[in-house]
């Protein structure tokens, strides 16, 4: 095999309160196709940013081609012969494919841009990886598959020494994931790179010549890739120490169903279809599987933000409409997103705000607000959860993520729910505060709440979760007892319809 | 945060303001009574008023809740902060300032009657239009719906014996009935503004664009009627124009008397300021200013409280639409013109953000203020209106930079 092209050395990546990258280091030969794999919040995006100019390394060196390089913009990572393909496209829908594909390096004539030369270099590039696209086509005219296609085409334009692909065959269809990886061997032949992230161990195992695995932001090893199976891979990605990382469980959930859905059908097809399953009293319901998995558009749809087609919903044995989230707060559900930034704070709004938002009728009379019931219910709530905050008046947006987080369900408990979905409650906060979040989890079922848990770390899953549904790809694959599934079950289950 | 400067207690700082204010004051008084009226007209009770400001700003110190316990820091960075936030209000100041050297009858209480009297009716657009600032939209219809209160309003407000009436056989009927007919005509095409963008989640800039063409012909149509064919309406009643004009608390001699219009606008300004810190409504319009699909999931009525926020808003430009034409006693379809604009940058000024969920009442009210002293001003010292339009524009931009600056730090 060749020499290492690039070699990223004990880079390690601090966020605020999380250490999202540990001493994590990648090295990667020449004409060769290095997998890189883990679980989600691994750190592998963190780590392909940190390479791709988007986010900064705070310790480490990025070794180029023999030359250290301290890679500040995604503009001179480019330039340094390193390119992308993004999990998440973002074209520019209502300009032509060719316009998204030279951008920023459009081929001009004097002052202008130069298009006929540019529809000829798009119809050269397009003829070298097989296309059959037509480059002044608007990019939004384009389906999902065929806008990967021009992307992965884009990275190939810049003539690459090392080209990443974050989930190249997402939206893929087996045909054209043949078509990639027959791009991919010709651009090993051309002495290319390819560092490729995907969760979809056949194709890993079809395409790579080394991989290397990541774990909670450190780095597991490299191996061969002909010497690993689908279980060695699996287990070396999920298996690490799970002693004392959650409270105690005391108490048992009874038999009796809160919630009840049935045959639930989203209208997109792509979406969750068929969804069915039961919600005990005072139990907490995990729900596991991999990104794309359309969890969090499955609770999303219980909540009323998103529309169902078919399927009922029972509460307490009876059926219910649920049109908006307004519905299903009077139902008492409550929901946490999982995106606490887009969806869940009101960044420029105090503490004391935030806080009651969801239930300000309680504290009004004739729409008039009591200012005093509000503030005790505010430091009532959150004194319970414990949030450090200086004071009610302090703005959301200057507390860590975890106190944040606190906030969000200080809310929701004053809504005083019956069933509250968590969707990754404890995403992007450090370890101290998830271990509070969990406890405060366990006293809600042993008062009687029922949660259903949304999570993509497999240990809190296993380890919060009474039972287990996993999805994949919009649909129930399988329902685990916690206690006794252990991760590769779990893993099994969320790339049934993968493998 | 490093502290490098001084450290003061809070309480003795805010008791040097407190005390500072009230000699201040006081010497305000005594300068009233003593100094040559002939020469310094009412430059004692403008150098009070500063006593008064400052006594007050200590108070609020010493007895408000977030600065309990908290000493205060002196040194360079807190005092370029302080200049920075305050910038537009001190500019103000030494402009006043100047003008009262260049111009001393500006000293004369009349003037800040005036500026008083001139800012209520613009007060009440700036309120409005603040609650469509706050959900991080905007309202283009403001000036016209005030153009068609001023039109409906007089057009059945006349004297019986005035040549040319709108109806001519229209009966005498109570005040009230005409005024509240034209809020009632706004508050309908606010309806429509607000289903516009609360349904079809339109921009409220097109929304209200659309809408305040839709308003503008409207009115246009009505006042093109037989027999007015568009002249403008006068012969407006006397006790309709008491609405705009009269004065109270004159005493003879002593108190030239305030305007009624004044109070009407405080009065606008205390039930703005309850709505929007005191009820559900008020903080559903911050929340939806502040993170919209936030609010959604925390189970606002998005829906309504946009229905609610552009009918109010309607109301209060009919109202002031009403004053105006009381105040000028007269109307044509060309009232208000443009009178959003003004509103919109008064608010902007005043520290309401244009990206929504940021933005005070008290704000509100220094942005119309400043506005009404700046242009009050350049007229009293003679200065083009061409000037005028350019200085405008450039404390608008000026006051605006500052404000993103404070917050981009962060």
């Amino acid at each position: 095999m060749g020499e290492y092209i690039l070699e990223m050395n004990h880079i390690t990546k601090i966020f605020p309160g999380v250490k999202a990258l540990d001493d994590v280091s990648l090295k990667v030969r020449a004409g060769t196709v290095h997998a890189l794999m883990g679980e989600n919040g691994a750190g592998k995006s963190t780590l392909m940013k940190c390479l791709f100019g988007i986010y900064h390394e705070d310790d480490g060196e990025i070794i180029l081609d023999g030359k250290p390089e301290k890679i500040m913009t995604s503009k001179q990572a480019l330039d340094l012969g390193v390119s992308m393909i993004h999990q998440e496209l973002h074209p520019i829908r209502f300009r032509p494919v060719m316009e998204n594909i030279w951008l920023g390096r459009f081929p001009m004539k004097a002052i202008a841009v130069d298009k006929k030369e540019m529809i000829k270099k798009t119809k050269k590039l397009f003829q070298e990886v097989d296309l059959d696209i037509d480059p002044e086509v608007l990019a939004g005219a384009l389906s999902a598959s065929n806008l990967q296609l021009v992307e992965i085409a884009k990275a190939v334009s810049y003539n690459s020494k090392v080209i990443i692909m974050d989930e190249p065959t997402s939206s893929l269809t087996e045909n054209e994931t043949q078509h990639l990886f027959k791009i991919i061997r010709q651009l090993q032949e051309k002495g290319c790179a390819i560092i490729y992230i995907s969760h979809k161990m056949e194709e890993i195992l079809k395409i790579a010549d080394e991989v290397t695995i990541m774990r909670d932001g450190q780095y597991v090893g490299t191996w061969d890739a002909k010497d690993l199976t689908t279980d060695l891979i699996i287990s070396r990605m999920v298996g690490r120490d799970m002693t004392n990382r959650f409270p105690p469980k005391a108490y048992t959930p009874s038999d009796e169903a809160v919630l009840k859905v049935e045959e639930l059908s989203s209208p997109l097809p792509k979406s969750f279809q068929n969804v069915s399953f039961e919600l005990k009293k005072g139990e907490i319901l995990g729900i596991g599987g991999l990104v794309g998995a359309q969890r969090t558009e499955l609770v999303e749809a219980i909540f009323g933000l998103r529309e169902i087609m078919e399927g009922t919903i029972f509460k307490d044995g009876k059926t219910f409409k649920i049109k908006s989230p307004r519905d299903a707060i009077r139902e008492n559900i409550a929901l946490l997103t999982e995106e606490r930034r887009a969806t869940g704070i009101f960044g420029i709004l105090s503490v004391l705000d935030n806080t009651v938002i969801a239930s300000q009728r309680k504290y009004a009379s004739a729409g008039v607000l009591n200012n005093r019931k509000r503030i005790d219910a505010a430091e009532k709530s959150n004194a319970e959860l414990r949030t450090k905050t200086p004071n009610m008046d302090e703005l959301i947006e200057n507390l860590s993520g975890g106190n944040q987080q606190k906030v969000l369900l200080a809310r929701w408990l004053l809504t005083d729910p019956d069933i509250l979905i968590l969707d990754e409650p404890t995403r992007g906060i450090d370890v101290g505060a998830k271990y509070e979040i969990y406890t405060i989890m366990h006293k809600l079922v042993q008062a009687g709440k029922s949660i259903i848990m949304i999570s993509s770390e497999m240990p809190e899953l296993l380890g919060m979760s009474d039972r287990i549904m996993v999805m994949c790809e919009g649909r129930v694959t399988g329902f685990l007892n916690a206690k006794e599934a252990d991760s590769v079950q779990v893993m099994n289950y969320a790339t049934k319809f993968m493998q | 945060m490093q502290k490098t400067g001084k450290i003061i207690a809070r309480k003795k700082y805010s008791m040097t303001f407190a005390i500072t204010g009230a000699a201040v004051f006081i010497l305000g008084w005594v300068l009233f009574y003593f100094l040559d009226p002939a020469v310094f007209y009412d430059l004692g009770l403008y150098v009070a008023l500063v006593g008064a400001a400052f006594g007050l700003y200590g108070l609020r110190h010493l007895t408000a809740r977030q600065y309990k316990g908290i000493d205060v820091e002196i040194s360079a960075s807190t005092a370029k902060r302080f200049l920075t936030n305050n910038a537009i209000m001190l500019a103000l100041l030494v402009m006043v300032i100047v003008i009262m050297i260049m111009e001393p009858r500006f000293m004369k209480l009349q003037v800040m009657l005036d500026i008083l009297t001139q800012s209520s009716t613009r007060m009440i657009v700036a309120l409005g239009i603040s609650f469509t600032l706050l959900i991080a939209g905007t309202d283009l219809s403001a000036g016209r719906m005030v153009g068609l209160a001023a039109v409906i309003s007089t057009s059945m407000l006349q004297t019986a014996d005035y040549a040319n009436r709108f109806f001519p056989d229209l009966p005498h009927m109570a005040v009230i009935i005409p005024i509240i007919l034209s809020v009632l005509a706004c508050a309908v095409f606010g309806l429509l503004n607000g289903f516009l963008v609360a349904k079809y989640e339109m921009h409220p800039f097109i929304a209200t664009l659309a809408v305040q063409v839709i308003v503008y012909g409207v009115n246009s149509l009505y006042f093109d009627m037989e027999p007015n064919k568009s002249q403008p309406i006068g012969g407006v009643r006397p006790d309709f124009v008491a609405l705009g004009q009269k004065k109270i608390l004159v005493i003879d001699g002593v108190f030239p008397g305030i305007s009624v219009l004044v109070p009407i606008a405080i009065f606008f300004v205390i039930l703005i300021w309850f709505i929007l810190n005191k009820t559900v409504f008020g903080k559903n319009v911050y929340a939806i200013g502040g993170n919209r699909e936030a609010a959604v999931v925390s189970g606002v009525n998005v829906f309504k409280t946009i229905m609610g926020i552009f009918i109010l808003a309607s109301v209060l430009y009919g109202i002031a639409g009403v004053l105006e034409a009381a105040r000028t006693a007269g109307a044509t379809n060309n009232y208000g013109n443009g009178y959003e604009l003004d509103a919109i940058a008064a608010c902007v000024v005043g520290g309401v953000s244009l990206n929504g969920g940021i933005g005070k009442v008290s704000g509100i009210v220094s942005g119309v203020l400043i506005f009404t002293v700046i242009q009050y001003g350049l007229q009293f010292i003679a200065v083009s209106p061409m000037w005028q339009q350019v200085i405008k524009g450039i404390i608008i931009a000026v006051a605006v930079a500052i404000d993103l600056s404070k917050y981009r730090k962060k």
